[in-house]
């Protein structure tokens, strides 16, 4: 099976948890996961953040459900590398 | 609901705070109006032991209760209103979120901590006289011993707050002491 190396995703988040909380609820969603985060813009109640994760291979249901865990709502992948077996 | 999520959710929802304030006001109503009823009995001069300990501990029951169904109603609401003003910024539903959790577990927490508040500082106020009326022995009588209690409850919430607010801690524990002194002072006037 292809494992997934990195992702680039485009994410809306409340302003808590803070960038620096989500971004550990993320790595800690797998072993060796980077987790890195832009903040791109800042409205009133929320924020829009391009998130990069790489790791050996990341496990995007377990990334999708720490999303959603922590009230963001993903709205699009805008970048992936996958390596295949 | 583990101790790691029950963090979580008070961080989220910024309830440390309200709760720690809770806790003070609620703690210090309950200080005072115990204060109020044994300074009440004081003046009264005789007053049967397990008259005092019941009607104070109906006094920190009746506190206790209305604490926690206070806290609950005004929470619950003011916490339904902020998730739904976040899920319209949001554009999406957050059920499966730590918000959704916070708005249903926080009031409860909040509404439980306004309750014990009062009720906790009301059974240690009168302890002294329940333990006077199991035969046991005090260095005062027991109305003056559970008043000087209480009196030190106040001050020590006084203390509480003004470490809080940074200022100076032993001002404010005076401050407090002195409108439960103030209070000591009217009901013996009454009488």
């Amino acid at each position: 099976m292809a494992r997934v190396k990195r992702l680039v995703l485009d994410v809306l988040k409340p302003h808590k948890p803070n960038t620096l909380e989500f971004a550990r609820a993320i790595a800690a969603s797998g072993e060796g996961c980077q987790v890195d985060i832009q903040v791109l813009e800042m409205d009133e109640q929320t924020e829009t953040l391009q998130v990069m994760i790489e790791g050996d291979s990341l496990d995007f249901d377990q990334i999708s459900s720490v999303i959603d865990e922590n009230g963001a709502s993903l709205h699009s992948i805008d970048e992936v590398s996958v390596v295949g077996k | 609901m583990e101790l790691k999520q029950i963090k979580i959710l008070l961080e989220i929802s910024h309830s440390e705070e309200i709760m720690r304030r809770y806790f003070v006001v609620n703690g210090f109503d309950g200080a005072l109006t115990m204060l109020g009823l044994l300074m009440g009995f004081y003046v009264s001069e005789y007053v049967d032991f397990t008259v005092v300990i019941t009607t104070c501990l109906a006094a920190a029951l009746a506190l206790g209760m209305s604490g926690v169904s206070s806290a609950y109603i005004s929470e619950a609401a003011e916490r339904r209103r902020t998730l739904m003003e976040l899920e319209k910024a949001m554009v999406t539903s957050l059920d499966e979120s730590h918000h959704a959790r916070a708005t249903t577990w926080i009031p409860w927490l909040v509404a439980l901590v306004n309750g014990i508040a009062p009720l906790l500082i009301g059974l240690i106020i009168i302890s002294p006289i329940w333990i006077a009326h199991n035969g046991m022995l005090l260095a005062l009588e027991p109305l003056p011993m559970a008043m000087i209690v209480a009196l030190f409850i106040i001050f020590l919430l006084g203390v509480f707050l003004g470490r809080i607010g940074g200022t100076f801690w032993l001002w404010s524990g005076l401050q407090s002491l002195v409108v439960a002194l103030m209070t000591v002072g009217l009901i013996y006037l009454l009488g």
